[in-house]
């Protein structure tokens, strides 16, 4: 589903991706990785086409497609989503409406009816229940005023609706409570199925408890520098990153010997 | 009325002159008043970009056109009736008028409580003289104000509303002032007088419109309103201006209110229309615990220039004075606004905010945004700010990355700028309307607007 090849780009003329490489097959769940600072959310900004990251090098194929020549909005209506790790406040805009207009524009993407405020709250309804969350959120603004953990909450509701093929959600757990943690894990693996797939960017081996990943990915200074198992979230969680960094050290020395 | 092409203002005295003898019936403390506010047009004439307070509105395209006084002649009223949308709020109350010519057939004044009085300027010269002559041009001062004195030398209709004390108006009292577009240059004075009484509660709406086509043979239009507003002890007014005038129209407002002790005046701008438009209002304190709130939305497009102007002069101690505007310039559109507000030594304990916010929808658009705050009081709180910008590219991200197309998500958040100033109307079709207006006004604007 998600190819990327040696993947480089920059950010006002700075590298921060320098060469990833990671393969995604639909129904797998992915878990990157990784230091403050090591460009896991450049990643998935990239994925999504921010348009301040600028790729130098390397390719990304999606659905055996080049998605870096698809614009944002075309990206997601072809089924890419990003979940933010800071979700952006849009004052004046409600929740409803966003998610309406979204929905809409995916369903005339695909050929189908759009739906009317009417089907659509009834959908909404069913939605809502994945997370779990209040109903007074719906008429409000997007995000303007919402807690940290509301806001990761109107992030999976909002992929709920969307139901994307390639979820991207960049520390969706950080911030979160014990009970919020359990309802968006529990969103996650109920819209997970074997043609979907998820990456997801943790800190926290925790959320590793709730979602089952078939791969863990370090990523370090831009690269995806070690890959493997659960097992792996587990060992980072004992040991940190630092015997990761001297083993790519080391890998590097005796590359340039 | 006026000479053609010309900025002799001692011309202008012919026009004048026309008028007075038409209203040779006039009480004499009218008229004399008339004779004075011209004179002193007539001092002044038009302003010019020298003058500080017209430093970014060019009015020399206004000052050099032709007019004549707006009559009935030649308009197909029933044609008129046709295209006039009432909002079911103004089903039972409101005044009508064509321009500048009150058309009692199309105005409705139902049910209000009794001693509410709502009635036309010129009929309430006849019935209510002594309230007039009372207080009449009280509040306008046109002293160094040429529009100012130019209504008052040539209004002889508008609306006059009187609330009195105690009295709770629930249904909005509205107006409107209509233009019938003609190939005739044509001027008209909406002149507004309106008395909220002690502890009355009431809300005005005046509406501003153009009816017909706009065609290549459509001539100028100027409309010059003065509307002069008493809020009594305790009062609470909810005031609405909309005005939604043709490009070919110059719309140049003055406002005046006073706020006695506690009163309450809630002030609501919608500026869309109009080649040059200009708005000011003036607010004095002029005792204790008054409150001002004053929101405006101007939208202008095309080579529209929408100029607002509020001046707020706290006087006494203890009133509160909050003022949002916000301007959306697109196009070659041009914005000018003025914020001035005046804390006096003794107005200790005042509370004045203003904020000014732009938004900017294309390159050539450009705002000069001005907020002033001159204080001479020490135990005050008091804050000013502008800010000029353009959409944001986060919030525009956030919305492609949910699959919402470029132009569309651009129209969403250009919409949400202007809804927290429509959202607030509290009068519910205006509201509808007024969305509905500005949606599809932000929809159909992608590339210009002339
Ligand atoms: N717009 C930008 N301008 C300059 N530098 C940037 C910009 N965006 C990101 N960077 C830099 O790129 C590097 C990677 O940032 P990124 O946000 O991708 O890290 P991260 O791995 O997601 O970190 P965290 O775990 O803290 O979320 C950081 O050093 C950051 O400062
Ligand atoms: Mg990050």
């Amino acid at each position: 589903m998600l190819e990327i090849r040696n993947l480089h780009a920059t950010v006002n003329d700075v590298e921060i991706l320098r060469g990833i490489n990671l393969v995604v097959k639909p129904g797998e769940i992915h878990a990157i990785m990784g230091p403050n600072g090591s460009g896991k959310s450049t990643l998935a900004k990239v994925l999504a086409g921010h348009p301040s990251y600028v790729v130098t090098q390397g390719e990304i194929l999606y659905n055996g497609r080049n998605l870096l020549e698809l614009a944002p909005d075309e990206r997601a209506r072809e089924g890419v989503f990003l979940a933010f790790q800071y979700p952006i406040e849009i004052p004046g805009v409600s929740n409803a409406s966003f998610l309406r207009l979204a929905y809409n524009q995916k369903r005339k993407h695909q050929g189908e009816e759009e739906l009317d405020p009417l089907e659509f709250d009834d959908l909404l309804q069913e939605k809502i229940k994945i997370v779990e969350m209040d109903k007074a959120f719906i008429n409000r603004s997007v995000n303007e005023g919402f807690s940290g953990g509301e806001k990761k909450r109107n992030e999976i509701l909002q992929m709920a609706v969307l139901e994307p093929q390639l979820a991207i959600l960049d520390e969706t757990d950080s911030g979160l409570d014990i009970d919020a943690l359990r309802i968006i894990s529990n969103g996650v693996n109920q819209l997970h199925t074997d043609t979907n797939a998820f990456i997801m960017v943790t800190h926290y081996q925790r959320l590793l408890n709730y979602i089952q990943p078939d791969f863990v990915h370090v990523q370090m200074n831009g690269r995806l520098v070690k890959s493997g198992g659960k097992e792996l979230a587990l060992l980072l969680e004992e040991k940190g990153y630092d015997w990761i960094k001297d083993e790519e050290e080391n890998r590097q020395t005796a590359a340039s010997n | 009325m006026f000479p053609e092409r010309s900025k002799e203002k001692s011309q202008y005295r012919d026009g004048f002159e026309v008028f007075l003898t038409a209203q040779a019936n006039a009480p004499q403390w009218l008229a004399s008043l008339r004779e004075r506010a011209f004179a002193e047009f007539e001092r002044l004439g038009f302003p010019t970009i020298a003058n500080e307070e017209w430093k970014y509105t060019n009015i020399a395209p206004l000052a050099g056109q032709a007019f004549r006084r707006g009559s009935l002649e030649g308009v197909d009223l029933a044609q008129v009736r046709r295209q006039l949308r009432i909002y079911p709020e103004a089903e039972r109350s409101r005044l009508v008028f064509i321009n500048g010519v009150y058309v009692p057939e199309f105005s409705v004044i139902e049910g209000l409580p009794a001693g509410v009085v709502v009635t036309n300027l010129a009929e309430g010269l006849a019935t209510r003289q002594e309230f007039l002559e009372a207080n009449f041009a009280t509040l306008a001062d046109f002293e160094n104000r040429a529009f100012t004195a130019l209504n008052t030398a040539h209004a002889n209709d508008g609306a006059l509303i009187v609330i009195p004390r105690g009295k709770v108006v629930e249904t909005p009292i509205n107006l409107f002032f209509v233009t019938v577009a003609s190939p005739i240059a044509q001027v008209s004075f909406p002149r507004v007088l309106i008395h909220a009484g002690e502890a009355s509660i009431a809300t005005v709406v005046e509406n501003f419109l153009t009816l017909g086509e706009t065609t290549p043979d459509t001539a100028p239009a100027f409309t010059c309103p003065v509307t002069e507003i008493r809020v009594g002890d305790g009062a609470n007014l909810e005031h609405y201006k909309v005005q939604k005038e043709s490009l070919r129209t110059f719309h140049i407002a003055n406002t005046f209110a006073d706020l006695h002790h506690t009163s309450v005046l809630n002030s609501n701008s919608i500026s869309l229309g109009g080649q040059i438009a200009r708005n000011r209002i003036a607010v004095a304190f002029k005792a204790e615990g008054g409150e001002m709130n004053a929101k405006g939305l101007y939208y202008a497009t095309g080579k529209q220039l929408m100029d607002s102007r509020l001046e707020v002069d706290h006087a006494v101690p203890n009133c509160t004075s909050q003022l949002l505007y916000k301007g959306m310039l697109d196009d070659k559109a041009r914005g000018v606004f003025n914020g001035k507000v005046f804390v006096r030594h003794d107005a200790q304990g005042t509370n004045a905010i203003q904020t000014n916010k732009n938004l900017l929808l294309s390159q050539t658009a450009r705002i000069d945004t001005k907020p002033q705050l001159e204080i001479f009081a020490d135990d005050v709180k008091c804050g000013h700010g502008a800010t000029v910008g353009q959409l944001s590219q986060d919030e525009l991200f956030y919305l492609l990355s949910r699959g919402i197309e470029t132009q569309a998500a651009r129209n969403l958040l250009t919409y949400a700028f202007a809804h927290e100033l429509v959202e607030h109307i509290k009068i519910e079709s205006l509201k509808e309307e007024l969305d509905r207006t500005i949606s599809s006004r932000i929809s159909s604007t992608e590339h210009g607007f002339e």
